[in-house]
């Protein structure tokens, strides 16, 4: 039983690291939101982690346990890069055209609020959890 | 089920099923972002009487058959309906489950503390205090 509570610790913890890897996206994203580049494909591509549960071999969907979650691939968007006409600009084409990445700004920060609840969720299901583990502990004491 | 086992009641099938509870519970909140996941979590009434009545359990015929009653297996898991559902396909909703942790954290507790009293009598009756 104390093992089975160790597990749900695990499996808050695996949010713990999704949300990191996805708080570390929105950072990359804005930090390079006004990067500057001379063509489509040398623009930053914004990043974009994808979540899936985890689930063990033997268990697929099936079990009776909780599954954890795990950030299966960090994508680049597809969007294409932001075109803008500046002919004095020193990293601008031939025709005179300059490139940014398509970040949306608002949806990034909304990335962030989502990821940031998402993690103090974790934490405190973490915190109820050995809260819970320290009770048992001390059954028949 | 010896009689040690019948001492302490109920409490040690519930405190089980409050295990397999948060775990279900937890799951859900790691995955408040995953799309295409479906909440999930166990009905206690119906558990807590499949636990408890013994005649719903299998029997094992031979001594080497697996014993899948109990612990190995768990309270079968079923699927939340969300009142208000996503478009990615995620059927968590973050109050309900905050709220059904909370609960089921608290209701842990009161079925350890119960255990404690009970193992408190049997020591006293032993010792004859």
């Amino acid at each position: 039983m104390i093992m089975s509570l160790f597990n749900a610790i695990n499996i808050s913890a695996t949010n713990l690291e999704a949300q990191t890897i996805r708080l570390n996206t929105v950072s990359s994203n804005l930090a390079n939101a006004n990067s500057v580049s001379g063509s489509e494909a040398d623009t930053y591509k914004p990043l974009e982690p994808l979540f899936a549960p985890m689930l063990n071999q033997a268990q697929m969907g099936m079990s009776n346990e909780g599954a954890g979650v795990k950030v299966t691939a960090v994508m680049e968007s597809n969007e294409p890069a932001n075109k803008e006409y500046m002919p004095g600009h020193p990293l601008a084409d031939e025709e005179g055209f300059i490139y940014t990445p398509a970040v949306d700004q608002a949806q990034e920060a909304a990335h962030m609020m989502d990821a940031s609840q998402a993690y103090k969720s974790s934490v405190e299901a973490i915190n109820t959890t050995k809260a819970l583990i320290m009770r048992t502990l001390t059954i028949g004491r | 089920m010896s009689g040690l086992d019948k001492a302490f009641g109920v409490s040690p099938q519930v405190l089980a099923l409050r295990t397999q509870k948060l775990n279900l519970l937890s799951a859900n909140i790691a995955n408040a972002s995953t799309p295409d996941y479906k909440a999930r979590d166990i009905d206690f009434r119906a558990a807590m009487s499949t636990a408890l009545n013994e005649s719903s359990q299998l029997k094992r015929t031979h001594e080497q058959h697996f014993d899948i009653n109990g612990a190995t297996s768990g309270a079968p898991v079923k699927y939340r309906v969300p009142s208000q559902a996503s478009v990615d396909g995620n059927t968590v909703e973050m109050h309900r489950e905050h709220t059904a942790f909370m609960e089921n954290a608290v209701r842990y507790q009161a079925s350890a503390n119960f255990l404690d009293s009970k193992i408190r009598a049997l020591r006293t009756a032993i010792k004859g205090e």
